[in-house]
């Protein structure tokens, strides 16, 4: 066993660090800029780390990656994670959802066309997955793809789709054959979103931004050639997508989160001296930074696993459960160490961005694998017991 | 980053897993507790054969030099059989006190005989509910007599040797003495855990030499932060064995026509304890990392460790007896022994709080203002 760099990781780290050191400051998000402005500095920061050679650091060389290994994804991600960069949806979703399952199920057209525009930051993508029927249910997705001569004509609606406003190209997951039962009907897209019969409408959130919307899509054309893999193998697909996620979600790594809300503590006054005087404010903060380590030596485990190419399945789920629960616990009890002030915040104040997390906690709780699926999945898979008890199992789609 | 146990590390966990599963059945622990046994005095036999004893001890002195992280494969291994063993005492405190801050003599007299099981060691600290630091330490040395009354004292009545922190004037101190003489009184006490066996010990003036070879508050805080570790490991095999236990009773059991398990409610309950567990396991593996490569981040790490590991075999075993509903409070099911084990494991260096303390004052770059442990 070794927690620390291998000498290749090490070497590897110090020349990242630097490439990062003399580019990544230019690049950082500064407080109050405007959703477009923001947009605009990611795509330029993707850019730039396509003309350093490290964006897509997985995929192959030919098609403008790096050809490296996962613990250099890794490696180079803590060292980008020390800078606050625009790495929103906007990006990470091209980069972590779309071109994995296009270099996994796509022709080398596809990969041709979306690999180079998206690692050089020119194309940002949405995933167009949920529905409001079709959530952690994914599979019951309605929106319809009717083939006519070489195209697909697509109706209905997909909802959570984050960034969509802000996306040139959309992953679509919809029903081809509705008289097969719910997992086999269904076909996975690539999408242009400029594309007729598309309307992208905001929703406004409970935390007054609007990241998220819903896209109407009627009659939309889509030709052929924006199939990724056969008709109705759209599940597979969506699950490459939905594996990838699991693995990159997880906690801020080293302690940034929760060191920084000791210090907060330590900063906030109480009775003369601060609110980490108290032994009851000192053990639950302690406790949410020994979860935090834990769940970074866990990742750890589980990378040893998938650099050995093993599977880590279900175990990956143990991290976003964890994360996001302590993630809603922190944040609340920040608030209340401040008392009646913890209502109240200057905007751009840490109070505020506090505030701001403990709302976010919510959506996270849900997005990505809600918790009641995540447990499902690790009592199911972990450990082996029953699955749930499945009304639709077998049962053609259009007779649920 | 190769974050896993060695292939060797794999075969001696299923080495002990075997012996001890065998050997430590539940049906040996309820004969123990009905013979009010002290411990299971073959099994300590046994496991001294395999070497398990002298595992990090240097090999100049029985052991077998090998590292924190195969230490803690073995311990989680004697958590997970909840044996009825003073491996904690002997081998976790009482050696690695002496081998941490004793002379060359000191060690080359009691080490070999702790590592071959000759001997037993236990580390005298608790001094009631009153604590053992500052002030409230009341035991003394004055010149080479040591006068007190240490209890709790896990082990008590079984072992040859104790390390007992005391005052030396107004500095803590570390003290060897040999329990086999007229100055030290032993009485055995009502303990929660029916398989680990406490004593009040009353010292009169004991004949005591001091551990001096390294600074006292120096060695006390390695040794408690390496023994946190390992007690980490051990209830993270705990904690994993209630997980098991509940899963395979809640497969048979059926109820309202359906197997329990199929239940969500029941479900849920032990995904989020093996998630527990698995976070748990993850900060064990980097204490036992840290104790042997950067001992600056083993302050951390090892209160980490603690706290997790409290957390998930607490809820693992408190829900294990809830999975399995009346029978789980019969005596002749197996839950009662993880119940008060986990408690055991948990009470002993000290509960949460003084480890969160721990915790913020040893983070990096840390000016947190926090109570000494």
């Amino acid at each position: 066993m070794d927690f620390n760099d291998t000498p290749e990781e090490a070497a590897f780290r110090k020349e990242a660090r630097e490439w990062l050191a003399a580019h990544a400051p230019a690049f950082e998000k500064p407080e109050g800029i405007s959703e477009a402005e923001e947009v605009a500095l990611g795509k330029a920061w993707q850019k730039r780390l396509s003309e350093g050679g490290y964006a897509g650091i997985l995929l192959p060389k030919k098609y403008g990656g790096r050809g490296a290994t996962i613990a250099e994804a890794t490696v180079f991600g803590e060292e980008e994670n020390n800078y606050h960069l625009a790495k929103e949806a906007y990006i990470g979703i091209g980069l972590g959802m779309a071109l994995p399952v296009i270099f996994k199920h796509g022709t080398p057209e596809q990969i041709e066309k979306f690999a180079g525009p998206t690692l050089r930051g020119e194309m940002t993508w949405c995933q167009l997955f949920s529905e409001p029927s079709a959530g952690s249910d994914l599979a019951a997705v309605r929106t319809r793809a009717i083939k006519d001569g070489s195209d697909y004509i697509v109706n209905g609606q997909k909802v959570w789709s984050s960034w969509a406003h802000h996306s040139d190209w959309g992953i679509l997951i919809v029903r081809t054959d509705p008289t097969l039962p719910k997992h086999k009907g269904l076909t996975f897209f690539v999408v242009d979103m400029k594309t007729p019969g598309i309307d992208v409408r905001p929703i406004r959130q409970i935390s007054g931004a609007s990241d998220f919307n819903e896209t109407f899509l009627t009659d939309v054309r889509i030709p052929e050639s924006c199939r990724i893999g056969a008709e109705g193998e759209g599940w597979a697909c969506a699950m490459t997508v939905l594996m990838g996620e699991r693995l990159n979600q997880g906690s801020e790594g080293k302690g940034g989160g929760i060191g920084a809300l000791i210090r907060y503590a330590a900063d906030t006054p109480r009775n003369g001296g601060s609110a980490l005087d108290s032994a009851a404010i000192r053990t639950a903060l302690a406790s949410a930074y020994a979860e935090e380590q834990a769940e970074r030596y866990f990742q750890a485990r589980l990378r040893t696993m998938v650099s050995r190419g093993e599977n880590p399945g279900a175990l990956a789920s143990m991290v976003k459960l964890a994360y996001t629960n302590r993630y809603q616990k922190a944040s609340g009890l920040a608030l209340e160490m401040r008392g009646p002030a913890g209502l109240i915040a200057e905007e751009g104040s840490e109070t505020a961005h506090i505030q701001d997390d403990y709302i976010w906690s919510t959506a996270l709780r849900v997005a990505g694998g809600a918790d009641e699926v995540l447990r499902n999945q690790i009592a199911e898979r972990v450990l082996g017991m029953p699955g749930e008890m499945r009304a639709d199992k077998n049962v053609p789609f259009d007779q649920l | 980053m190769n974050f896993d146990l060695s292939d060797e590390q794999k075969m001696l966990a299923e080495q002990a897993r075997g012996l001890l599963g065998e050997r430590s059945s539940s049906d040996r622990l309820r004969e123990l507790i009905d013979a009010r046994a002290e411990w299971d005095e073959s099994l300590w036999r046994e496991i001294a054969d395999m070497g398990f004893l002298g595992v990090t001890l240097p090999e100049e002195f029985g052991g077998l030099g090998m590292t924190e992280l195969d230490l803690g494969v073995i311990s989680e291994e004697l958590g997970r059989a909840n044996t009825a063993l003073p491996f904690f005492s002997s081998i976790i405190l009482a050696a690695d006190a002496i081998n941490l801050a004793g002379s060359d003599a000191q060690k080359a007299h009691w080490l070999p005989k702790l590592a071959s099981g000759e001997a037993i060691g236990t580390f005298a600290y608790a001094e009631g509910a009153a604590g053992w630091t500052g002030e409230a330490l009341k035991t003394r040395v004055d010149g080479a007599a040591l006068s007190g009354q240490k209890t709790p004292v896990a082990d008590g009545g079984i072992a040859t040797v104790a390390v007992v922190l005391a005052r030396v004037a107004d500095k803590p101190a570390l003290a060897l003495v040999d329990l086999a003489q007229s100055g030290v009184t032993r009485s055995r006490l009502n303990s929660f855990d029916q398989l680990r066996a406490h004593y009040a010990i009353q010292f009169d003036a004991a004949a005591a030499e001091l551990l001096e070879s390294a600074p006292t508050e120096r060695v006390l805080d390695q040794l408690f932060d390496r023994a946190a570790v390992q007690a980490a490991f051990e209830a993270v095999g705990g904690a994993d064995a209630c997980l098991l236990m509940a899963r395979d009773y809640a497969m048979d059991r059926q109820i309202f026509g359906r197997p329990l398990s199929s239940y969500q409610a029941i479900k849920h309950k032990l995904a989020n304890i093996a998630v527990a567990v698995e976070l748990a396991r993850s900060n064990a593996y980097f204490g036992a990392w840290a104790a042997l490569n950067d001992p600056d981040a083993l302050p951390v790490a090892a209160a980490s460790a603690r706290l997790t590991a409290i957390d998930a075999f607490e809820n693992a075993a408190r829900e294990n007896i809830q999975v399995h509903g009346g029978i789980g409070y019969t005596f002749e099911a197996n839950c009662h022994f993880y119940y008060r084990r986990e408690r055991t494991l948990a009470l002993s260096l000290g509960g949460r709080e003084p480890w969160a303390d721990r915790l913020i004052q040893h983070l990096p770059g840390s000016q947190f203002k926090a109570e000494t442990v």
